[in-house]
This record gives C-alpha cells, structure tokens and sequence, in this order.
C-alpha cells in the first residue's frame, strides 16, 4: 500500500462523510421541502453549502472509482467505513450534535472491523478470475501488490 | 402494511446497491489501476476508459436506483431506521456478492470485518 493509493481511501472516507455533512447542513438551513412545492428543491441547488456538499460528493465517486480500480470491493467498503467516524467527530464538533455512548461503541467497533481489514492483502485475484479479467485491461500492473 | 412497506423498500436499497457496487467493483477491475493507466497514458486515457465503459455506466445506473429506494423508505419511515438498516445490510450484502460474483476471497478476516463494520454503522447511525 503505497502513499497514493493510501491518499486515494482516505479521499473516498473524507470526501463522503464532508459531502454528506455539508449538504445536511445545506437542507437544514433550507428548511422541509413539501411534496406540494416539490419544484423549491431546484433553489436549493443554489445554497452554497449544497453546491459544495454536491462537488464533494462528486470527488468522492472519482476517488471510490479510483479506489476500486487497485483494490477489493471487500476491502475498500470496510476501509473506507472509517468515514462514519469522521461524520460522527463532525455532527459533534461542527454540527454541535451530541454523541450517545451508543454512538461511541459504534465508532469502536467499526475502527476494530477496519483493523481487521487493514492488515491483510487489499487485492486477491485467482487465476481463473486473472483469466477473466485479462481480456480488457489496458496494461499489465503488478496484481497482488498493496 | 407501513412495516411490510418499509422494509421492502430497505431490501430493495440494499439490493440495488450491492448490484450497483459489484458492476463497478467489476468494470473498474476489467479497466486496471487507474494510477498506472494516468502516468502511462495520460488524462485522455483515462477518461477514454470510464465513459466507455457499458459495465460502469450499468453500476451508475443501479447505484441511482437504490438512490430513489432509499428516498422511499424514507417517506415511510424515520431516517433513524433507514439509516442504518440499509447501510448496515449493504455491508454483509456486498460481502456475500464480491464472493460469489467478484471471486474475491473473502476470507476470516474479511468476514469480521464486514460484521464488525454492519454493526458498528448500525449503532453510529441509529
């Protein structure tokens, strides 16, 4: 796992949980959106903190996709959950939310999974499914490296 | 009948988002690391590669399906539930797919780490 690609998850976690936090933050200020005045959701698309929580989120799926190019669907999702912790510091520290000792035994377990996940191999390929892929990859990297 | 609505909704979030993030999982691994594919070939290669890409364009397409799921079951009932219900299932879900579909080898490590992860995002966003 080198630098870039450790960037990359970091993105995908950080990138998520700040695009989501914005974009609450965003529609709360905006108010209820009623399914009688549906159309009013187009003017929230000019809040500031949504055009920014809707430009996070899009670097968020250019660095998931990213993510995926180098590494397991098994991994990344598990690695990358460390986002909800991120979200929970921000709705606490940001947004002024209050975190139950619920909330912390969450955070706790989900560090513990990403532990798990962070010390094994971030891409295992078989050779029938090397196979399978090989047919479209556009260059020969070395599989297995992380 | 609010119930049976709600969690048919959440199965379908759960269910469309695992099909969409196994597509791209798939696609992307047919592409190869995007990394190497930018140093030796460039943005326009890069570039080339997604949008041409029929599998990627499927796996949006589901990713927006569950999208529009999860906006129901939130009309049903409370984010409270929907939260983490979906997001916790499409954690196990996707675990069980990339085994079966992606051939990944999901192994102890794996396994606890995805009930580790369900779990703890069950209680952070409950």
């Amino acid at each position: 796992m080198n630098l870039r690609k450790l960037a990359t998850l970091a993105g995908v976690a950080l990138f998520a949980s700040c695009g989501d936090v914005a974009l609450a933050r965003g529609m709360k200020a905006f108010g209820a959106i009623s399914l009688a005045h549906w159309t009013s959701i187009f003017s929230a698309l000019l809040s500031p903190w949504v055009i920014l929580g809707i430009c996070l989120l899009l670097a968020f799926f250019v660095s998931y996709l990213s993510a995926l190019s180098f590494a397991d669907l098994t991994y990344v999702l598990p690695a990358t959950s460390l986002g909800y912790i991120v979200m929970a510091l921000l709705a606490k520290f940001f947004l002024h939310e209050n975190i139950s000792i619920l909330r912390w035994t969450g955070i706790l377990l989900i560090a513990l999974g990403v532990g798990f996940v962070a010390r094994g191999p971030a891409l295992t390929l078989d050779h029938e499914r090397s196979a399978d892929l090989a047919g479209n990859v556009h260059h020969a990297p070395a599989r297995g490296e992380s | 009948m609010k119930h049976l609505y709600t969690w048919v909704s959440i199965l379908a979030v759960v269910l469309f988002s695992t099909v969409g993030d196994v597509l791209i999982s798939r696609a992307m691994k047919r592409v190869g690391d995007l990394g190497h594919l930018f140093k030796d070939h460039g943005l326009l290669a890069v570039s080339k590669a997604m949008f041409t890409n029929a599998t990627l364009w499927a796996g949006v397409f589901f990713m927006a399906l569950g999208f529009f799921s999860l906006m129901t079951a939130l009309s049903w009932n409370d984010v409270s539930l929907v939260g983490p219900a979906s997001a916790s299932l499409t954690f196990l879900s996707n675990a069980f797919a990339a085994k079966l579909f992606l051939r990944e080898r999901v192994d102890r490590r794996r396994w606890m780490a995805a009930l580790l992860v369900a779990a703890g995002v069950a209680l952070v966003a409950a």
